[in-house]
This record gives C-alpha cells, sequence and structure tokens, in this order.
C-alpha cells in the first residue's frame, strides 16, 4: 500500500470544564478525544463511526487545524501537521479541505453562491488569477451539478441537497488531496441522500481524492468506505476494512451498533439478531476505568474494570479490537 | 357515539393550505389513513411531504394561521373531529390521543422536574394531590424502564441523556392512558442503540395497553422492523399503502422504490451502487401537474403529467397512485427482492 | 494548481450568464439594488436630507431671529405673525424649531453613532476573541452600565464645565455627545456581543477558518454583516432616546443652554405649561416624532436590504 498521506498517532483532546464568570476554575475535562490514531492512504475513504459524544467530530476539527490537540502527533505527506505555522499552514490548507454537517449553518447567508465558493480564491489569490475566477466558480458549480448560472442566488434559494454541494464546491475549490467530510449527508433526505453520496464517490474518483469520512449512519458508511474505525467515548474500539467490520465485527461495541440498525426488510424481523446495549453512553468527562464500553457491554468481566485492552489483532480474529474478549460475531440468523 | 365498524381513527381526503395568494402552498392534497386498536401504522415521507401536518391536525394543534384546513374529515371512533367544539378536541387529547415529538429537550420545561411535568396532568385531569401525582409519576417513569424511578422523578430535564428524555415523554404521554399514540419521528435525534431500546419499548407499550400507534418517520429500517401496515407520503398525498412485507417486496409506486434504492443498508453487499431519485421534491406552492412525481420519475409517460393518478385498489389491500402501479408491482425487473444477511 | 479543474469542455457548453449577472456582486451592491427599489428608503432619505440641510443652512427655511423676544406676544397662538405661535418667552416657535435642528441632530446622531461604535466594537472585540479581554471588557461594560444617567452626566457634565462658566456652542455639543456616549455604549456592546457569538459559532466561519481565512477577514466578511441587524435596530430606536436624554441634561441646566437651541431645550422649556402653551412644545415634539420616525425607517429598510432571505 501506499504511504499514508494523513498519519495521526496518539490524538488528544481534553476540554477543561470550568466554573464560574469573573474567576473561572477548572474543575474536570471532558475528554473528547483520547489516544486515537489512523491513517489515511491517497484516494481512499477511511470511514470513523460512532454515536453522538463519541469524539468523531472533534477528531475533525483537531485534524483540521480548528482547534489545537492536547497531545499527539499527526503527520500531512511525511510534515508535522501541528508545527505548522503562518505561510506554511496556509499552504497547507488548500491540501485538507473540510464538509461540514449542517448545509444550513454552513455557508454564510449574506453571500452569494458565487462569494461562497470563490472565497477559497480569495484567501490563496495564486490559485486563480483575478480574471479567472468567475468561470472557477461556474466549472466548480458545474461540477457538483448545480446550475453555474445560479452564482448571484443566496444560499437560502436553495434546497439542503443543493447547499451540501455548494459546501462541497467550496471544499473543493483549492483541488485538495483529503477532505474531511463530517456527517455531510446526515442532514439530507434519504433520496437527497443518495444522489450527494454518489457525488462524492464521482468526485472522488474524478480527482484522486482521500476522505476522512465521519458518520454515525453505519449504511452509509458502508456504502461510501474502503476502512472503518469505530469510536467509543473517544478512543477506537475497533479497526479494520468495511468487510472486515461489517461481516466480522469482534468488538462487542460494534456488534452491538451494527446489530441495532435497522435493516429496510420486514421479511427480516425477528430473524436478526439483536444485541440491545443497557442505557446510555457515559459521559466522557467521566469515562470508566479500564475499558471504557464495560459498563454496557454483555461480556464485561472484572479485568474490564482495571486493564485498559489495546487496540490488537487477537487470536480468532483477523483485524485489531480493543476488546480482552474479542471474537467474531455468534454466526448466522437468516437462513 | 361509537359506531361499532368504525376504525379507531379515520382521516379521509384531508386539505390543508399554508399562506396566501400566489404563496399558497398546498401542504396536504386528499390524505387519508386509518388505524385500528392495537396496530402500528408508519406514515413514511422525507420533509415537506405533509407528514408532521397530517398528524397536528388529528391532534388539533396545527397553528391556523398560518395553517388552513380546506376540506376533508378526521373521526376518532366515528366521531368527526374537524369543526368540533375545542373544548371537547382538548379533553381527547392526553386523554384519549397523544403525541411525542423529535426534539424531547424543547418538548420539556428545562424548569421544572420530569416527574413535576408528568404529574400535572395526574393533578389537573385526575384531580390528584400533589403527592399522589407524584406517586404516579414514578411509576409512570419505571413503566418506560427509567431506573431509579423514584429519585429521578425529582430531576430536571438536562439531567437526562438523550434516550431518558424521549423515554419521559413517552411516559408523559401515556399518564392518561390514549388509546392512539403519535410519535413524530420519536427517534431521529438519538443514536442507534438508544433508538432501538426506544423503538422496542414503544412496541411493548402498544402490545401492552391495545392502543394504536401512528409512527411518523423517514426511515425505512425503522418502519420495515416494527409497522403493520405503511402509507408512504409525496407531496401531500399518500402515494402508496399496503402491509410492511407487501410493500418491501413489491412497491407498487416508482417513488417507494426510488427511496428503497436510495438507502444504504449495514448489510449491502461491498459496491452496491445506489439509485438515488433524481431532482428535487416539488415546492409545495408549485406542485407539478399530474402526477407530482412525475418530473423525477423515470417511468412517466404523457399521461402522467396530464393526469392525476387516484390511489387506486390493486388487490390484497394494496393501494397505490400510479398510472402503471400493477406494472411495477408484477415486473419488479432488476431489483434484487432480499439483500444478503449478514452472515458467514 | 492553475490548470482548470474540468478537462476539456466544448466552448459551446460555456454558460451564459443570466441576463441581470454583472460581474460585481455581492452583499452591498444587492443591497444597494435592493434598497433603490423601496419607497420606504426613499420617504425616509427625503425626511432626512431636508432635516440636514434645515442643521446647516436653518436661514434657508426662516429669516426670522429665533432669539428675537416678543414679550407682548408671549404664549400667542399660531397666526400670520407667526406659523407655530410663540412661546412663554415670546420666541417664535418655528424660527427655534428651525435653528434647534442641529442641535438636537447633532446629539441625535453622533451619540448615536458614538454609543454604536464604540460599543460595537467592543462587543466585536470581546466576543469574538473571548477569553479575559472578553471578560475586561463585559465587567468594565458592567461599571458604566450601573451609573444612573442623569447622575452620571451631572458628575461628568459639571466636572469639565464649572458652572457659570460660559461654554462654546462646539464644546458642549461635543461634551454632551460623549457623556451619552459613556453612559450607553455597554447597552450596545451587549447587543453586538451576544449577535457575534452567535455568529462566531455558525459552521460558515468554521468552514472559513478551514480554507486559512484571518481573523480580519473572518470579522469583517463573516461575522460582521450578521451582527449588523440587531444594531441597527438598536440605534435606530435610541437616536429619539439620545435626543431625549439631551433635553434631560438641558432641564437639568447641564446639556446645552441658551442661546443654543435644541427640540429637546424646548420641549423642557414648555413642559411645564402644556395646558397654556400647548404649540410651544406640540411642535418641536412633531419635529422629534418625524425625526425619529426616518431613522427608523431607514434602519428598518437597510436592515431589510442586507437580509437576502428578506428579498
Amino acid at each position: 500500500m501506499s504511504e499514508p498521506i494523513l498519519q495521526v498517532r496518539d490524538l488528544v483532546k481534553h476540554f477543561p470544564v470550568t466554573r464560574g464568570v469573573v474567576f473561572r476554575r477548572t474543575i474536570g475535562h471532558v475528554r473528547a478525544v483520547d489516544g486515537v490514531s489512523l491513517d489515511l492512504h491517497p484516494g481512499e475513504t477511511l470511514g470513523v463511526v460512532g454515536e453522538s459524544g463519541c469524539g468523531k467530530s472533534t477528531l475533525a476539527q483537531v485534524l483540521m487545524r480548528l482547534t489545537p490537540p492536547t497531545s499527539g502527533t499527526a503527520t500531512f505527506e511525511g510534515q508535522d501537521l501541528f508545527a505548522k505555522r503562518g505561510a506554511d499552514l496556509t499552504a497547507w490548507r488548500r491540501d485538507m479541505q473540510i464538509v461540514l454537517q449542517d448545509p444550513y449553518t454552513s455557508l454564510n447567508p449574506r453571500k452569494t453562491v458565487g462569494d461562497v465558493v470563490g472565497e477559497p480564491f480569495d484567501i490563496h489569490p495564486e490559485v486563480a488569477p483575478k480574471g479567472d475566477r468567475r468561470r472557477r466558480v461556474q466549472e466548480l458549480l458545474e461540477v457538483v451539478g448545480l446550475n453555474p448560472e445560479h452564482i448571484r442566488r443566496y444560499p437560502h434559494q436553495f434546497s439542503g441537497g443543493q447547499r451540501q454541494r455548494i459546501g462541497i464546491a467550496r471544499a473543493l475549490a483549492l483541488r485538495p488531496k483529503v477532505i474531511v467530510c463530517d456527517e455531510p449527508v446526515s442532514a439530507l433526505d434519504v433520496s437527497i441522500q443518495a444522489q450527494v453520496l454518489n457525488l462524492l464517490s464521482d468526485l472522488q474518483r474524478e480527482f484522486g481524492l482521500a476522505y476522512l469520512f465521519i458518520a454515525h449512519d453505519l449504511g452509509v458508511v458502508r456504502h461510501l468506505c474502503d476502512r472503518v474505525a469505530v469510536m467509543y467515548l473517544g478512543s477506537i474500539v475497533e479497526t479494520g476494512t468495511a468487510e472486515e467490520i461489517y461481516t466480522r465485527a469482534s468488538h462487542p461495541y460494534t456488534q452491538a451498533l451494527l446489530s441495532s440498525v435497522p435493516v429496510p426488510d420486514p421479511s427480516l424481523r425477528g430473524r436478526r439478531e439483536a444485541i440491545r446495549l443497557e442505557g446510555d453512553v457515559p459521559s466522557p468527562a467521566d469515562p470508566p476505568s479500564g475499558c471504557r464500553f464495560r459498563t454496557r457491554c454483555p461480556k464485561a468481566a472484572p479485568v474490564c474494570a482495571e486493564d485498559p485492552p489495546a487496540l490488537e489483532v487477537r487470536d480468532g480474529t483477523d483485524h485489531p479490537a480493543a476488546c480482552h474478549f474479542a471474537a467474531p460475531p455468534h454466526l448466522v440468523r437468516a437462513d | 357515539m361509537t359506531v361499532a365498524a368504525s376504525h379507531l381513527l379515520e382521516v379521509e381526503d384531508l386539505h390543508v393550505e399554508f399562506g396566501q395568494g400566489r404563496d399558497t402552498a398546498s401542504v396536504l392534497n386528499g390524505v387519508g389513513y386509518h388505524v385500528d386498536e392495537g396496530e402500528t401504522l408508519a406514515v413514511l415521507g422525507e420533509s415537506g411531504s405533509g407528514k408532521s401536518v397530517t398528524a397536528q391536525t388529528v391532534m388539533g394543534i396545527l397553528d391556523t394561521p398560518p395553517g388552513r384546513i380546506t376540506g376533508g374529515s378526521v373521526r376518532f371512533r366515528g366521531e368527526e373531529l374537524l369543526g368540533a367544539d375545542p373544548e371537547r378536541r382538548r379533553m381527547l387529547r392526553g386523554e384519549s390521543m397523544a403525541m411525542i415529538f423529535q426534539d424531547a429537550l424543547s418538548a420539556l420545561n428545562p424548569v421544572y422536574s420530569v416527574g413535576f411535568q408528568i404529574a400535572e396532568q395526574f393533578r389537573f385531569r385526575r384531580g390528584m394531590s400533589r403527592k399522589d401525582a407524584m406517586a404516579r409519576a414514578a411509576e409512570m417513569l419505571d413503566l418506560v424502564r427509567i431506573p431509579n424511578a423514584k429519585q429521578r422523578v425529582r430531576e430536571y430535564p438536562h439531567q437526562f441523556s438523550g434516550g431518558m428524555r424521549q423515554r419521559a415523554m413517552i411516559a408523559m404521554s401515556l399518564a392518561l392512558d390514549p388509546e392512539l399514540l403519535i410519535a413524530d419521528e420519536p427517534t431521529t435525534a438519538l443514536d442507534v442503540t438508544v433508538q432501538a431500546q426506544i423503538m422496542e419499548l414503544l412496541d411493548e407499550l402498544r402490545r401492552e395497553r391495545g392502543m394504536g400507534l401512528i409512527l411518523i418517520t423517514h426511515d425505512l429500517g425503522v418502519v420495515a422492523e416494527v409497522a403493520d401496515r405503511i402509507a408512504v407520503m409525496y407531496a401531500g398525498r399518500i402515494v402508496e399503502h399496503t402491509d410492511a412485507a407487501t410493500l418491501y417486496a413489491h412497491p407498487g409506486h416508482p417513488y417507494t422504490r426510488g427511496l428503497m434504492d436510495s438507502v444504504p443498508r449495514v448489510d449491502d453487499v461491498a459496491g452496491a451502487a445506489l439509485r438515488p431519485i433524481p431532482g428535487l421534491p416539488p415546492s409545495l406552492s408549485a406542485i407539478p401537474p399530474g402526477c407530482p412525481f412525475h418530473p423525477r420519475c423515470a417511468h412517466a409517460e404523457d399521461v402522467c403529467a396530464a393526469e392525476v393518478p387516484l390511489l387506486r385498489e390493486l388487490g390484497g389491500d394494496h393501494q397505490a397512485a400510479c398510472h402503471f402501479a400493477e406494472r411495477f408491482v408484477a415486473e419488479d425487473p432488476d431489483r434484487p427482492t432480499t439483500h444478503e444477511v449478514v452472515s458467514r | 494548481m492553475t490548470e482548470p479543474l474540468l478537462a476539456a469542455r466544448p466552448a459551446d457548453t460555456e454558460p451564459e450568464p443570466e441576463p441581470d449577472a454583472a460581474e460585481v456582486s455581492g452583499l452591498w451592491t444587492d443591497a444597494w439594488r435592493q434598497l433603490r427599489r423601496r419607497p420606504l428608503f426613499w420617504v425616509a432619505s427625503v425626511i432626512i436630507l431636508v432635516l440636514l440641510v434645515m442643521a446647516f443652512f436653518p436661514s434657508l427655511f426662516t429669516s426670522i431671529d429665533p432669539r428675537a423676544t416678543d414679550l407682548a406676544g408671549s404664549g400667542s397662538e399660531p397666526g400670520p405673525d407667526a406659523i407655530f405661535g410663540r412661546d412663554l418667552q415670546g420666541h417664535d416657535v418655528f424660527a427655534r424649531a428651525v435653528y434647534g435642528a442641529g442641535p438636537t441632530l447633532a446629539v441625535g446622531v453622533l451619540a448615536t453613532l458614538g454609543t454604536v461604535l464604540v460599543g460595537a466594537l467592543a462587543g466585536l472585540l470581546g466576543g469574538f476573541r473571548g477569553g479575559w479581554q472578553d471578560s475586561l471588557l463585559s465587567r468594565f461594560a458592567e461599571i458604566f452600565a450601573g451609573l444612573p444617567f442623569v447622575l452620571g452626566g451631572i458628575v461628568i457634565l459639571t466636572t469639565f464645565n464649572p458652572p457659570g462658566q460660559p461654554v462654546p456652542e462646539s464644546r458642549l455639543i461635543f461634551q454632551v455627545v460623549t457623556t451619552i456616549t459613556v453612559l450607553s455604549w455597554p447597552i450596545a456592546m451587549r447587543i453586538m456581543r451576544a449577535a457575534t457569538i452567535t455568529a462566531k459559532q455558525q459552521d460558515y466561519v468554521k468552514a472559513a477558518r478551514a480554507l486559512g481565512a484571518g481573523p480580519l477577514r473572518i470579522v469583517f466578511r463573516h461575522i460582521l454583516p450578521n451582527t449588523l441587524a440587531p444594531v441597527l435596530v438598536y440605534a435606530t430606536i435610541q437616536l429619539g432616546a439620545f435626543i431625549g436624554a439631551e433635553a434631560t441634561l438641558s432641564f437639568l441646566g447641564i446639556g446645552l443652554k441658551d442661546p443654543v437651541v435644541s427640540w429637546g431645550v424646548m420641549i423642557a422649556e414648555s413642559q411645564d405649561r402644556v395646558a397654556q402653551i400647548p404649540h410651544a412644545i406640540l411642535f418641536p415634539a412633531g419635529f422629534l416624532v418625524v425625526t425619529v420616525l426616518a431613522f427608523v425607517m431607514l434602519g428598518d429598510a437597510v436592515r431589510d436590504a442586507l437580509d437576502p432571505r428578506g428579498r
């Protein structure tokens, strides 16, 4: 396999919890991201899945250099990502872009679509000469399937799916190598979501993009991603190829997650194995000792409370999982 | 008052408009469905299809203005509700029909304890003392499987997690033992593991209490797991209605089929292509003539732009509003009807 | 990175621009195009223009000396001699109202500008930077917000103008404006700060940062246009209030005083004789109402024009 374009090691992001207005004091830390390592190769899609509060969006923010990490390293094409400053940082931003979740708040309501998609060229004037920008913006709109004549319209004149396309055009403007997609389709209707997913696939093929695809919808991730990392309370609990995760998940959390996803096929009703987790995700400000999943885990044993399991390949499995009792799922269900 | 043969709830030819003059949006254009005791009717549709407006009209909580009910009928146990005395409708709400919403956090008042808000119903509609009402509220929380209900009854909404808030909402809606529960996207804001818990809870409660459940959702997976019958909505109309097994195996409307082809599934074989529906749903103030779906339909012919297809019976209690429904039900050409199940 | 995004594209598919698509477009040009179509804007502008002309060239509107007293005609009704009548001192009410436009508008407009500029800048800074800078500014603002207006006005103005000394008109106006600004900016700051914090958290700001936009660009291109609306509403309402505040200071004898005329001074002078000489208070009050209304209309029109969703 090629060298990873993005390499993340032991990334940690803690947010202080403060009290008081005049005299702020820190009373604890939210461990949003707590030791995440991952590799992203050129042209591939790495899915990061997890439920709300698992830290997947914080991971995106840190990797986009929107918020500083607490510790850990990341390299982009071999260069230290967190050491980049000034012109170096600005230049790097051309290579890595982000598509955000909410198509309603991610576009400035007071700017025309032309301004929104053209802003990357204002910030990086070296990419497109001034006279060329209008044409470039119109090309971008066409690439994402919008009418290039609508360059003077405002975001509110577009539907949610079209706005998401505008957001994608903006991310695409600087011809990045990596696009972080932070829940890009979760706010869209089913029929529109499929259009945007297909667009993302097409763009990947056309421009050789690598996607770090963050989502909570396991169906979407299955559809789009080559490899998958499953996050729970700030850590990756299982990682592997899409095939490995979706057919041979070995971490009890991944198994429960997969069995919780409703499948649109009534003939399977009652025939799929249901692993129902009890309760809710614990607060990331006060995570359980040892394995973070143990409080909801059907397999939990005393060792889980003491010894945090490493993310590694264990006997009987073919990909890394952070569970002392990692094992392939029970075989079977339907005929 | 109760007619023996009537359904628990029957909605017929409901029309609702918003706005005035040229901007008039026809939000509902003849919606009809019914639900009986102990069964689950799923109303499936994307945003703007009118699924929530129908529910609000049934509950009598549609804001008028801006909304305007311009025709149709809503009957609860045979009793006409549209045009009924507002006092009577208010009495029915909670006692006979109740509703839960997507956003449980904003549906709960942050300044009162969860128990207090549930107890209110017992105090004001059942005349219970404060103490008895709180005790009943704790029982309700216990019913929806909130652990330590006796302690948690005094806690405030912000102290509850998302899933627990939705449970509390369910407890509140079931307090007066309604016969019909309308759940409007009850799990959309929740994580999958919690969603599964809530859907199971709703299903159990429906069975135990024999109540009718209308589940409003956009999620084809959720629908497949719990619905007895399904009504698919598009542009303010029911475009297809049948039992769950038939709908998924033999969809009669190209929109239903398009939806199914658009959903990326966890049990998909790798690399399965999505076949999205092209285009966008119509603006409700400019619904295309003829079949509202024809501009996005791959099978549209001239008649589709000219004539509005009525919801017609295809046999076996399966109705679809498409001129060529029989063809789609019968042939179902290249679509794999069952996906491979995750097993090795 | 300069090759076209798409491989060769046949020339004939090159999209035609929309018919009205001018090369320049954006919030401000679109807003101006929108404004020009609003009758409300033109009505407000004409009124304000007339008032400004009146402020700078009062002699164009009346040849009567506003300071000339005709004690014999004290309190006389409007008539051919004095179209708005005379006040208790026998001043011509119309002439005084015309000559009062200048100081009144100067105080109202400048105090509004001062309040909004100082407040908005502080709010923008505090809201955008957050942290200790925000805390410091907010606490500072609370101190000023805690000062009672009248007491604060008395302290400031008597400190700079010991009683009994004559003060030049322009200096007095400047002092009154400063006093009002110093005592009122915290409210503008709070409004701006809240709007800034809301705008800062929007995803479009995040997207701009991800593109490498610097703080200035984020503040001026993304945050400011989305925070103007509430400040504009506040400013147009405050304009009237500030003209009233000026009257309060005048009534206490520490604001504008003879020979400077202002509508506030006129209203203050005549208010205890409303029953006997109603016209002496009605006419300046009428001028005041029309002025405030014109600015409110202007603010409304500008706010609407700056919101693309309203078009």
